[in-house]
């Protein structure tokens, strides 16, 4: 076999190597102990995949594709060591856009190509491009859109319109009958373009209409989005490793965005079109009626310094409000103190307790919080029995009891943290606002939950200095 | 693209979907940042696409969009791994 003959091959089995990486790597990710190497292993799959391709015949233009990698290298790394860990929603929210951006430039680019060599282009191949293009160009501004809801660019409150699911299913069906017209006539540009643009429209009204609350399960929506738009990008030029590799992504966005539905009790069409607390006028109303009939207890940072170093048992129940706040830090101040009492001290955390999945973890062990010391919900809630004192910082909606068992509220069903079966309960908050439900929370009323008012850092700074003063 | 070879893509890509189904279900919850930002480095695999469609030589609309998307699929790729990586660090025991 000489080397024209070899090469092809060789990098065929490179991709399947790269691929076979990909997995393991995946796989890998799956335990903390070896989830750093597993992301290398991806990494290097990565790498000897690029490789590869540089050697096909086809690619020359060598100058420009390294300058290109350079530029794009640089501009990753800067991002991934600037970015804060508060912060991660919209960095992966962004990078998914990039992905689709560029798996729908390629498909663009593939069809221009096509269409310059002058060869009757079938429609399989065509097909194929405008999948690329309607995945990429849906995932790219989706996930601008979320971007911007996240940053606080654009208002997180759902935008909603009359008529607009009308109007979206009319843009949808001009999509479908204006990729039938192109399936005849491809050579028609301005057709094309129509279907780039239309591409891009949808994905902006797939996510204007969708609350800051559920971003987590856009972002695992989207997530999913770029890895299929990087599969169609793969069908266009016809390379297995393209297919294999976002294949492996869409799957794995899909059950990232199943797991969060469950934690909210919704399915995915309810989340995707039900513009979620968009009623909060109603619900505002209903929760005024409680608050007039019902008072809360409300106590200081010395009594509630009290109950937390005398205690046996703590759990910290920390929400999206201390992640804001960037009390996280001094969370693990308090706790330190704790411990140093003999308190044993857990932390449980609800699987939509940040932004995206997981977030409200990283978040912790950037503030050294060892990962043994979180608990998933399933675990924890048993253990809330034997619990003396739930300390809740800036989580709502996730502890409110009313999802257990009052049906007329809206997070009525969601698996929720049972700390009102502690024996006490802390809520530190800032005022008696609602949660993304726009319910009140009935936990706050009850006879055994104090209330401790003020901004989370201020609060648990206040706490972990009367805690070392007992 | 032929019908038949459209077929072949097509068996790659539901038997790849299975294997993503089966390998990263048991993936814990304290993990699903980094899986998911490890899995986003990996849809940059489309630079790959991108390094196909620009390796033309001279100037023309093909190049252009194919080197843009080089610079903004590397951008998810290095980006991706770099950040996935910063925050398994953090994960200590």
């Amino acid at each position: 076999m000489n080397w024209t003959e070899f090469l092809p091959s060789g990098i065929q089995l490179s991709y399947l190597v790269a691929a076979s990486l990909f997995i393991v790597g995946l796989k890998q990710l799956g335990s903390p102990a070896t989830a750093r190497r597993g992301n290398q292993l991806a990494a290097v799959g990565m790498l000897l995949a690029v490789v590869a391709t540089l050697l096909e015949q086809q690619v020359l233009n060598y100058g420009m594709i390294f300058a290109g990698i350079v530029l794009g290298s640089v501009i990753g790394a800067i991002g991934a060591y600037r970015v804060e860990m508060t912060a991660m929603p919209q960095m992966v929210g962004i990078f998914n856009g990039l992905g689709g951006a560029a798996s729908a430039l390629v498909a663009i680019a593939e069809f221009w190509r096509l269409l310059g060599t002058g060869a009757n282009l079938s429609a399989t191949s065509l097909v194929t491009i405008i999948l690329g293009v309607l995945i990429g160009g849906v995932t790219l501004t989706g996930s601008l859109v979320a971007f911007g809801k996240l940053q606080g660019i654009l208002p997180g409150a759902p935008f909603i319109f009359p008529l607009q699911q009308p109007l979206n299913a009319l843009v949808a069906a001009g999509f479908l009958v204006g990729s039938g017209y192109f399936l005849v006539e491809p050579s028609n540009l301005l057709l094309f373009f129509g279907l780039v643009l239309v591409s891009l429209i949808l994905g902006v009204a797939f996510v204007i209409p969708i609350g800051g609350g559920d971003m987590p399960v856009v972002i695992s929506l989207l997530n999913s989005y770029s890895g299929l738009a990087a599969a169609a990008a793969g069908f266009v030029v016809g390379n297995n490793m393209l297919i294999i590799a976002g294949a492996l992504v869409g799957a794995s966005g899909i059950i990232l965005t199943q797991i969060m539905c469950k934690a909210m009790n919704r399915s995915l069409l309810n989340v995707l079109f039900a513009g979620f607390g968009s009623e909060s006028g109603g619900a505002a109303v209903a929760g005024a009626a409680v608050g007039t009939t019902q008072t809360v207890k409300s106590i200081d940072p010395e009594e509630g310094a009290m109950m937390l170093g005398y205690a046996r048992s703590v759990v910290i129940v920390p929400g999206y409000g201390m992640a804001v706040a960037q009390a996280q830090h001094t969370v693990k101040e308090l706790v330190d103190h704790l411990e140093g009492k003999g308190v044993e001290v857990k932390y449980a955390i609800h699987p939509v307790a940040g932004r995206m999945p997981g977030h409200m973890n990283v978040l912790l062990a950037e503030a050294n919080v060892p990962y043994p010391q979180l608990y998933d919900m399933d675990d924890i809630n048993p253990q809330f029995d034997q619990t003396d004192v739930a300390l809740i910082i800036g989580a709502n909606d996730v502890v409110n009891p009313a999802a257990r068992h009052d049906k007329g509220s809206p997070i009525y069903g969601m698996p929720i943290l049972e700390v009102d079966r502690a024996k006490h309960a802390i809520v530190i908050k800032r005022g008696m606002g609602t949660g993304f439900s726009g319910v009140q929370n009935e936990l706050f009323f009850k006879d055994k939950t104090m209330m401790l008012f003020g901004s989370a850092k201020d609060v648990v700074g206040q706490l972990s200095n009367e805690v070392k003063q007992l | 693209m032929t019908t038949a070879t459209l077929i072949s893509c097509l068996f790659v890509f539901v038997l790849a979907s299975f294997v993503g189904f089966e390998v990263i279900n048991k993936v814990p919850p304290t993990l699903h940042t980094p899986l998911m930002s490890g899995a986003n480095a990996i849809s940059g695999i489309a630079v790959l696409g991108a390094i196909l469609v620009s390796g033309a030589l001279g100037w023309n609309l093909s190049v252009v969009l194919g080197l843009i998307a080089v610079v903004l699929a590397t951008i998810n790729v290095v980006g991706g791994f770099l950040v996935t990586d910063r925050m398994l660090l953090m994960f200590k025991k």
